[in-house]
Order: structure tokens, then C-alpha cells, then sequence
């Protein structure tokens, strides 16, 4: 029942702490306290919302879908980069607890971080499939088994929420690291059976702000919310680009051997 | 927004130290286990260059409750070394398949630990039947 | 685009860690308390003639570099990494101060192999 209802329920409450910054007001960072009554089923995006529209109108914060699929509520609760819909807030109890804005981010304002450099690292490694061979519509459509399907599945899997660039330490000291997720995509395509563009996306690959700039900390699998595996796409392709770097010379002319680069059919 | 002004906040200088890196950390630091027998195995190398005296010397020292402390860290960071070692191999590979399925990655460690048991025991069974 | 180097170094470092992974634990038991105590395995076992009839054959050679190098090319790629997290000095001067020690000693294990004959 909703937290204001009648006094003769005492609603239990917890104090968030919030990491708030208003640019022009503000040199740095502040946090600032909220007690919020609530019930077992709120989550901390719902308890975000009471405070927007009963304590405190001005905090800023990005939500959509609030039921884990459209990637936009991921902040640090507790100090472990989360979905703030995924997130009950009962788990805190008796609290305080801290909601601060996603690590390894520039703040604009209060909880919203900004995404531009994400968003141009996805456009940079040709994030739709390039088929190997045209085919013509009167020809039908392109053919995948299962198993085809289920080698690159989970990174298809990916909303974008940016938790794991929260995770990865090697981010936090290297913005220029194309990072998990964005490796995730990389690979969902490179993966693909129907793709053949490969050795494009592996150039990117191949620099130390490409899949050399990980060491394998694999906290970013740990914390995504869609078990995409980012830790996966990443570090495979540490073999495929090691592999590529001594057994080129041996390949094709223009590139790499096929045993070495992208993924091939089984 | 001519408001606008991002603030960065800066990375923690000790990021490692703490969880949840603190145990990427620890495997990393099983290196240093490996680094320091291989080491120890060049000091006999080079003394079994030098001839029979350095080389008993160094065959002394492995006797010394010191290297016999040192090697038993050396077998814990060894130890802890195969057990993360497999939990991160198929993080290294692709999506492996076993006929139709494709194979967890729990699986690809377990099959890989149980190499590794087996390469234990093979390796004594060499040990005890090259004794003099 | 310009290539990454690390694979120079990743690639002894998986080698290495695999070959650890396998025999690290049963030769830090054989050469570092087993024979040197005398428990489980002849005191004899390491001794001078032995060794030198070991280092002496093509596939001691092979064994004593194949471990000595990939065990020691190993572990510098993760200490020179967790120094780099460590921010202990600058990444020019930690590559050349954990490559350069680990290639030193590579040729110091090829000298030596080499003097044994």
C-alpha cells in the first residue's frame, strides 16, 4: 500500500543518500540526505520518484521502462553500479545507503552522467551486419542454425546501461578504452554467421584502446543485468588479435588468416 | 545549457586494494608465485653451470627452513594460481560447442581443472618411477 | 590504425600460465620439498650428476628453458600490469624495466644452458 496511506500503518523508512551536483551552484559533488518511507516492493527508482515528487523537485535522474530493458536508470547504489529498477530498496535496510551518479562518467547534473562518448564508440565499430555474400530478395532470406544463433546470442542481449563501464577499472583510468559493452556489440556482429565484415571491426580491435586495453578483471559480467558477458567479447578477441598479430603474414593477401579473424561458421 | 560543466570525478588511486578488485588483484599477485620458483630454478641453472661446488651450494640452500617456508608459499600461490586460471580461461575463448549445445563455461573449467589433476599425478608417477 | 604491441607479451604470458596451471604445482612439491627433505622422494633425486645428465640432453634443455622462460614471462606480465594499476611509475618506464629484466634473464637461462653444453 502506498506509504502515505493511513497513519495507523507506521511505513518503515530509510535515509538515501544522494550524490547531487548543480552545475553553476555547485564546484563539486555534494550529498545531500532524503528520508523515504517505504514497502517491501519499492524499488529504488520508485523511491528516486517519491523524493522528485514529495521532498525535493529539483534532483535530476534518467529513467524509461522502469523493468530492466531500456537502459536508462544505471547509477551506483551502495557503491556497486546497478539499475535503480532492478534494485530493491529493502536491501538496504535499515540503511543509510548511497545512490550517487555512474562511475568513470562525467556528471552533468545530480544522477545524469554523460553518454556522448559511449554513444560515438558504438557508431565507430559498424554496428549493423555487412553480409559476406548479397543476396538477392527473389533469392530469400539469409540462413542461420540454432547453434549459429546461440554463439553470439547473449551479446545481442546488451541495452546499453553502461554498469559495466561503472565496473571496469581500466576505464576509469583510460576514457579512450572502447570498453564492454561496446566490445559486446562489436562481437554480437563479428560473431554472426551472416557477417562479413570482420576484419574491419577487428582494426579496432588490434590498438591498445581496443581489447588491449583490458586486463581481465571481469567485474563488468559480474554487474550487467542481462548476462551479456562482456568479459567474454572482450578477452576472446585478446586471443583472436594475438593469434593475428603472429600468424598474418601467413594469410590471405590484405589481411589476416581466416583461422585467425571474426568468427567463422562451425 | 550555458550552464553546462561536466564534472569528472577522479579515479581512486587505490581502486585495487579494495573490493571488488581486490580479488583480480590477489590472482594477479600469483605471479609473482611463478616468477619467483622459475627464479629460484634459474639460480640452480646458472650454479649447475658453475660446477659442482656452487651447485651443491644451492642444493643446500633448498634444504634451509627458509626456502622450504618459501616453497611452500610458492606451492599456495601455485595452487591459487591453477584454480583462477581455469575460471578465467573460457573467458578467453569463444563460445564452444559440443554438438549441438553449446558447453557452459563452468564446464570448460571443470574439464580443465580435472587436466590439470590429471598432469599432477602423471608428473609424480614420472618423479617416483625416474628416482635412482 | 596502429597496432597494440601486447600481444608480443600475452601470448608467453597464456603460454606460460597454461604450462604453470599443469606442472607448477607437482615440480614446486618435487624440487622444493620433496627432494630437498628426502620425504616422498629419493634426497638423491636432484643431485649433481643427475642434474648435469638432465641439462646435458636435448629434452632437458628444452624443458628446463620451456620452463624457466614461459614461468618467468608469466609472471612479469602480470607484475608489470598490476604495477601499471599500482600506478607505480609511468607504462614506458615499467615496460622497460619488467621486459627488459624478463628478456635479460632469458638470455642469462640461454648462457647458461649453453655453458653446460
Amino acid at each position: 500500500m502506498p506509504p502515505d496511506a493511513a497513519t495507523a500503518i507506521a511505513a518503515r523508512e530509510i535515509v538515501i543518500q544522494v550524490l547531487r551536483y548543480r552545475p553553476g551552484t555547485d564546484r563539486e559533488p555534494v550529498r545531500q540526505a532524503y528520508r523515504v518511507p517505504f514497502t517491501d516492493d519499492m524499488s529504488v527508482l520508485q523511491g528516486l520518484q517519491y523524493i522528485k515528487d514529495h521532498l525535493d523537485g529539483t534532483l535530476s535522474f534518467r529513467w524509461s521502462c522502469r523493468m530492466a530493458i531500456c537502459g536508462s536508470c544505471g547509477m551506483m547504489i551502495g557503491g556497486t553500479p546497478r539499475l535503480a529498477c532492478m534494485t530493491v530498496i529493502r536491501e538496504y535496510y535499515p540503511g543509510p545507503f548511497t545512490v550517487e551518479p555512474l562511475a568513470h562518467f562525467p556528471i552533468e547534473r545530480d544522477l545524469v552522467v554523460t553518454v556522448g562518448g559511449f554513444i560515438k564508440k558504438i557508431e565507430g565499430i559498424y554496428p549493423y551486419l555487412i553480409p559476406k555474400t548479397q543476396r538477392r530478395l527473389d533469392e530469400g532470406e539469409y540462413l542461420q542454425t540454432p547453434l549459429q544463433l546461440a554463439r553470439y546470442e547473449t551479446f545481442s542481449d546488451c541495452i546499453n546501461c553502461m554498469l559495466c563501464y561503472a565496473a571496469c577499472p581500466q576505464f576509469g583510468e583510460n576514457p579512450d578504452f572502447i570498453g564492454p559493452g561496446v566490445m559486446a556489440l562489436l562481437q554480437r556482429y563479428n560473431g554472426d554467421s551472416r557477417d562479413g565484415a570482420q576484419e574491419k571491426r577487428m582494426e579496432l580491435v588490434h590498438t591498445d584502446n581496443g581489447a588491449w586495453s583490458c586486463t581481465a578483471v571481469g567485474y563488468c559480467s559480474e554487474v550487467c543485468p542481462k548476462q551479456v558477458d562482456p568479459a567474454n567479447a572482450v578477452n576472446q578477441n585478446k586471443t583472436r588479435s594475438a593469434l593475428d598479430y603472429f600468424l598474418r603474414f601467413l594469410g590471405r593477401p590484405g589481411g589476416s588468416g581466416s583461422a585467425a579473424s571474426g568468427e567463422v561458421n562451425p | 545549457m550555458s550552464s553546462a560543466r561536466p564534472y569528472l570525478r577522479p579515479v581512486e588511486s587505490l581502486w585495487w586494494a579494495h573490493p571488488p578488485y581486490l580479488a583480480y588483484t590477489l590472482r594477479e599477485a600469483t605471479g609473482v608465485a611463478v616468477a619467483g620458483y622459475a627464479l629460484v630454478l634459474l639460480a640452480g641453472l646458472i650454479s649447475l653451470a658453475a660446477g659442482k661446488g656452487a651447485y651443491e651450494a644451492w642444493l643446500g640452500f633448498l634444504k634451509t627452513p627458509w626456502s622450504l617456508a618459501l616453497h611452500v608459499l610458492f606451492l599456495i600461490g601455485m595452487i591459487a594460481h591453477v584454480w583462477t586460471w581455469f575460471q578465467i580461461m573460457p573467458k578467453t575463448m569463444p563460445r564452444l560447442a559440443l554438438g549441438e549445445r553449446i558447453l557452459p563455461q563452468r564446464q570448460i573449467t571443470a574439464g580443465g581443472l580435472a587436466v590439470a589433476a590429471a598432469s599432477f599425478v602423471i608428473i609424480f608417477l614420472i618423479a617416483k618411477g625416474t628416482q635412482p | 590504425m596502429k597496432r597494440s604491441i601486447a600481444p608480443l607479451f600475452w601470448l608467453p604470458f597464456g603460454a606460460g600460465g597454461m604450462l604453470a596451471a599443469l606442472i607448477g604445482p607437482a615440480l614446486v612439491l618435487i624440487t622444493g620439498l620433496m627432494a630437498p627433505t628426502g620425504i616422498g622422494l629419493s634426497p638423491e633425486y636432484m643431485s649433481f650428476a643427475r642434474a648435469r645428465a638432465f641439462a646435458h640432453h636435448p629434452l632437458g634443455k628444452l624443458i628446463l628453458f620451456g620452463v624457466i622462460a614461459l614461468f618467468l614471462w608469466h609472471g612479469t606480465e602480470r607484475i608489470y600490469l598490476t604495477l601499471r594499476d599500482m600506478h607505480a611509475a609511468g607504462k614506458l618506464a615499467l615496460m622497460w624495466l619488467c621486459y627488459g629484466a624478463a628478456g635479460a634473464l632469458t638470455i642469462v637461462t640461454l648462457a647458461a644452458l649453453a655453458v653446460i653444453g
